[in-house]
């Protein structure tokens, strides 16, 4: 963990549970302050990522384990606190090609290959890392800076 | 997620209540793929007015649909788009690239 923990998690790898975590990141982001088309952006990321792990890690296996950690985090720019929020989501699949990450070009109309591009476009932080055998995406979301008090 | 079908003339609306996600995509894309080349269906609309939220393997599934209705030289037209719907396909970049209405009456009067 690396910050104060709000919410944590633990699910199977089941496409019906999307629905459920939605619901619970829809609710969390709204109190946790996110206007609403933010709270869409932090929803969507976290749900692409989970579709990810469910289609790519556990390639459709419905029994696999996921854990999402929700924690408040801070950083300052400049003399400003920024709050922000941070979800870690956690897997025991193998081990992912990072290349894979990059997600593809949108010139070119086709199905397939925007999840990556969603998380991309709704987070300030994306980070992966493999450690211990588990898959850990990390994404942040920053609130607009405030003064510092 | 429920998806009906509405049949009149040479149109078909399909009226989806409910998310669209990784669970029932899949579903929507063989709806849509029979009524565009197996029924061959000149004019297939979706009401998405109680659609509150698409994900990236729906967007996949209405590319899909799309792909074969030009193939088909069929028309595949959207209407009633929730403020989420509307974000994924722009972030998307495929906003332009559907017929978009607001309504019903606008998407089967052209």
């Amino acid at each position: 963990m690396s910050g104060d923990l709000l919410l944590r998690l633990e699910l199977r790898s089941n496409p019906n549970l999307l629905s459920v975590v939605r619901g619970a990141m829809e609710r969390l982001t709204e109190v946790f302050g996110f206007s609403p088309p933010e709270c869409r952006s932090v929803t969507r990321a976290v749900d692409e990522a989970l579709t990810n792990i469910i289609r790519h890690c556990y390639r459709g296996k419905f029994d696999q384990p996921i854990d999402v950690a929700c924690n408040r985090v801070q950083r300052r720019v400049s003399g400003l606190r920024r709050e922000g929020l941070e979800i870690l989501l956690s897997d025991r699949g193998p081990a992912v090609d990072p290349a894979k990450l990059r997600g593809r070009r949108l010139d070119e109309i086709k199905p397939g290959g925007l999840g990556l591009h969603f998380i991309r476009q709704s987070m300030d932080t994306v980070e992966f890392k493999r450690m211990r055998g588990i898959n850990q995406l990390r994404l942040v979301k920053y609130m607009a800076p405030r003064k510092q008090d | 997620m429920q998806i009906a079908a509405r049949r009149a003339d040479k149109t078909t609306i399909f009226d989806v209540t409910g998310d669209i996600d990784l669970a029932n995509s899949p579903e929507i894309r063989k709806a849509l793929l029979r009524e565009i080349r197996e029924t061959r269906t000149p004019k297939v609309v979706m009401n998405l007015t109680q659609v509150r939220y698409i994900d990236s393997s729906g967007v996949a599934s209405l590319v899909e649909g799309l792909k074969a209705s030009r193939d088909a030289g069929s028309r595949f037209i959207l209407f009633g788009l929730s403020p989420a719907a509307r974000e994924v396909l722009q972030l998307s970049r495929l906003l332009k690239i559907f017929e978009v209405y607001e309504n019903e009456e606008q998407a089967l009067g052209t």
